[in-house]
């Protein structure tokens, strides 16, 4: 019996090491980022890549922030940062909030055709956005919004509701239509029951929509590249501009503190309210 | 007419999300469609040509080199992908009560954009200063490991940071489905003397068969649309070597003025991502009712 007990101690032992070196393996590329970052450029072609810096020299962030080339200019990641900040903030509140009253109606006030509209919109969560790349183009020059941040804010609006309605959505079909009907009793409307039913209900949701939109808008380099011009491009497509300029020599620890910059505000997020952020992913995947 | 206003309240607030999905989503897709049907180059046109663009598609040995690449890709990132995130899932489950810590550190990736995970693993994977130099200064003065610049072998590379990037997010989904596990079941299991694998392989992992397709979906989703990664990491190069439909579209229908040849792809990958997404959804909705 203690023999049985001895190894089964053996194998604990064994998977939890297992467990910690795969934690060190995914940890690496953050390990190795930060570690570049503060290198200088001789001690990156003499050293070792895992090898800690010497001093901590915060010049390759200072670059980055604020006079690396990102393709035609040099004013580092800034300019793009908070360009990414006027995309992100309007595109998810207004998405959060269309989403709310969306997955309201969808849950709460249905009538003939509610179900296949959220059928039709489910579908949209999926399909590949290429295959809406080029008429979107077309419609932001029409509106004269090519290039521009609000048509990003727009088009980010446009294909973020889909997610928002279905998270609203599937969080107030859990609550019971009774509530409505009591309040409607009471000579409560649309609105009125909304705000002080619906509304103080919603935290946890509110927060993993905002929390998925903020994610999904701050890393999006697609509709970011296609979309915008000089000066508005978000910090994905500036990130990439400046890892790729090839102007004197290759300077990755600049590169490595751009990455880690454009990374820190999701990084963050996630840290502060992690359960949400594992709530939003699975959302999409298992339906309640 | 206060009251009839209250009464269609419901379909107004809709209207306009019905309206943007008809138009940005059905419309489009219906736009892109007959754009693949046309000559269009740099603008579009209107003379339909029939099928032409997709013989000229399917003629170009790229679209082809993308396509045996999205396979590679999309099997290896699945396959390695559900091990890894099974495997920790798993672990963690059995050995560790508080997991916070370990179960922070396998997901943070997921919160980092592709084009931040293509810069750190370009650099990792650099040629002269990445891990080959690294195991090189360990004595090994030979080794070489240059995936990034070799043909063959670039699309590998595009596995390692894809997986790196979503294999927590495996892990999560199993583990959230692993905790729901009925405790009586497995106790059951062991009562009739089942080893811990055969516990796992017959009672645990039948029961997470929903987790497990959910999975596999979104991973293929992921895989179809992998475009940032691709473009950060190796840029679709060397050459075209680790071209991806998505990045084919993108280089097709924005720098080459390829606009009809670039939509027929895009309707190509639309009808890939359909096969998997339309009978999920359908066995979704269906599963729900009964």
């Amino acid at each position: 019996m203690s023999s049985l007990t001895l190894s089964k101690k053996l194998y604990k032992a064994f998977f939890i090491t297992l467990l910690l070196v795969f934690a060190l393996a995914y940890l690496g590329p953050l390990y190795v980022m930060l570690t570049t970052s503060f290198k200088g450029i001789e001690e990156i072609r003499n050293g070792n890549i895992l090898a800690l810096p010497n001093a901590l020299n915060g010049s390759a962030w200072v670059k980055a922030w604020s006079s690396a080339c990102t393709g035609g200019d040099c004013y580092g990641l800034a300019p793009y940062f908070w360009n990414s900040m006027r995309i992100v903030i309007p595109a998810l509140l207004i998405s959060t909030a269309v989403g709310a009253l969306n997955g309201y109606v969808l849950s709460q006030w249905r009538f003939k055709g509610s179900n296949f509209l959220f059928g039709a919109l489910l579908f949209g969560c999926f399909i590949p956005f290429q295959v809406i790349l080029l008429p979107m183009a077309k419609l932001l020059a029409w509106l004269g919004l090519a290039n521009t941040v609000t048509g990003l804010v727009l088009v980010h609006v446009i294909y973020g509701i889909a997610f928002t309605t279905l998270f609203f959505r599937n969080y107030y079909v859990g609550i019971p239509n009774e509530l409505v009907r009591a309040a409607r009793l009471d000579g409560a409307g649309f609105f009125a029951i909304f705000r002080h039913v619906f509304l103080p209900l919603s935290t946890p949701i509110i927060v993993v929509s905002v929390i998925w939109q903020f994610t999904q808008i701050w890393n999006d380099f697609l509709f970011g590249v296609v979309y915008s011009g000089p000066g508005t491009q978000p910090i994905t497509v500036a990130l990439n501009n400046l890892v790729n300029t090839t102007m004197g020599g290759k300077e990755y620890n600049v590169d490595m503190a751009a990455a880690v910059i454009a990374a820190l505000p999701t990084l963050v997020v996630y840290i502060v309210a992690g359960k949400y952020f594992v709530r939003g992913l699975t959302a999409g995947a298992v339906k309640g | 007419m206060f009251d009839y206003l209250e009464k269609q309240l419901p379909k107004l607030i809709l209207a306009p999300t019905a309206i943007v999905t008809l138009v940005c989503m059905y419309g489009f897709i219906g736009w892109t469609a007959a754009l693949s049907f046309t000559k269009s180059r740099m603008l579009p046109q209107w003379d339909f040509v029939g099928w032409h663009q997709y013989e000229r598609l399917f003629a170009n040995p790229r679209w082809h080199v993308a396509l045996d690449n999205l396979l590679v890709f999309t099997v290896l990132f699945i396959v390695i992908a559900l091990f890894l995130g099974l495997m920790l899932a798993i672990l963690l489950d059995r050995n560790i009560r508080n997991d916070g810590a370990l179960r922070t550190i396998y997901l943070y990736p997921m919160a980092v954009s592709f084009i931040v995970t293509g810069t750190a693993w370009k650099w990792i994977l650099n040629p002269g200063l990445g891990i080959e130099k690294m195991v090189r200064d360990l004595g090994f003065t030979d080794f070489e490991f240059r995936w990034l610049v070799d043909p063959d072998m670039a699309i590998y590379t595009i596995v390692i940071a894809a997986v790196w990037q979503s294999s927590g997010f495996v892990m999560a989904m199993f583990l959230s489905g692993l905790r729901g596990v009925d405790d009586s079941l497995i106790k059951a299991a062991q009562m009739d003397g089942a080893s811990v694998f055969r516990t796992y392989w017959h009672v645990i992992l039948p029961v997470m068969r929903p987790v497990f397709f959910g999975a596999v979906v979104i991973l293929s989703h992921i895989a179809i649309k992998s475009f940032d990664l691709v473009q950060s990491l190796t840029g679709g190069g060397p050459g075209y070597a680790s071209d991806l439909p998505a990045t084919f579209m993108y280089t097709h229908a924005f720098s080459r003025a390829q606009m009809g040849l670039g939509a027929a792809s895009a309707m190509v990958m639309l009808a890939g991502v359909m096969a998997i997404i339309v009978p999920y959804l359908y066995s979704e909705l269906r599963g729900k009712k009964s």
